[in-house]
């Protein structure tokens, strides 16, 4: 797993790449929780095009940091998703909570 | 059930650095009945999910072994069965249901609605204090013969 970010003041683009599966979501989630607590994002988007796979963990890591986000009070989505991950998005009912904004071009 | 066309059997400790190498094992073994991309992704998801709650749930403070057994069929039905030895499950209705986790903020409780999702059957069978087997099936469309859901 990578995460790499960007962004200027409370504006903060986190990509992740790799596979996001429950053994490589631990430290992603323990990175971003890292993240958010220095960043405290009002405008926060997280880039999935470079995911080769997520699973259920991968929802986690999403709402883990929705909740942060939406705590204080900004915005949040999520951005090109490869098709196997919008799969997973779509069957967990996510995209009702969370805004999804196209898929990946592959 | 017909003799299946191939059968393979593999048995590895509940350690989460095995989930990404059971599922593409899996991927791998299904790779002679040409699925679909999202077929591939499906069953690889719906592996991750099952191996996922052997190691978070059967086994939370040990190690134990996982066995999986992939059969193909010669009509394209993949049966895959994922057994562990661990704490077994007290209510199984419960644990399918959406959004349930025993296992804290770091699981989504999203596992067995994906796997419901993706799969054509979820069995689940389940003695609290011996173990679980998961059975999931999944009948792959060649895109030879059905174009039509590639």
């Amino acid at each position: 797993m990578e995460i790499r970010w960007s962004g200027e003041g409370r504006e903060l683009t986190i990509a992740l790449s790799g596979e996001l599966d429950h053994h490589t979501a631990k430290e992603v989630l323990h990175t971003l929780d890292a993240l958010m607590e220095e960043r405290l994002p009002l405008d926060c988007t997280l880039d999935l095009s470079g995911l080769e796979f997520m699973d259920s963990s991968g929802i986690a890591v999403i709402l883990g940091v929705y909740r942060r986000v939406y705590e204080l009070a900004g915005a949040f989505r999520v951005e090109r998703v490869p098709p196997q991950a919008a799969r997973v998005l779509g069957a967990s009912g996510i995209d009702r909570i969370v805004e999804i904004r196209g898929e990946a071009v592959i | 059930m017909k003799a299946p066309l191939n059968e393979v059997r593999l048995r590895f400790l509940s350690r989460s650095r095995n989930e990404a190498f059971i599922r593409s094992a899996v991927a791998a073994f299904c790779a002679p009945a040409d699925p679909t991309l999202e077929e591939l992704g499906d069953i690889k998801t719906a592996v991750s999910e099952a191996v996922t709650n052997c190691i978070v749930h059967a086994y939370p403070d040990s190690l134990g072994w996982i066995a999986v057994r992939a059969r193909l069929f010669e009509d394209g039905l993949l049966e895959l069965t994922v057994r562990d030895r661990g704490r077994g499950i007290e209510n199984i209705a419960a644990a399918r249901a959406p959004m349930f986790t025993t296992g804290g903020a770091e699981r989504s409780g999203m596992g067995f609605t994906i796997m419901e999702s993706f799969m054509d059957l979820v069995r689940v069978r389940s003695a609290p204090g011996k173990g679980t087997t998961l059975t999931l099936r999944r009948r792959l469309h060649s895109r030879e013969t059905s174009p039509a859901r590639s």
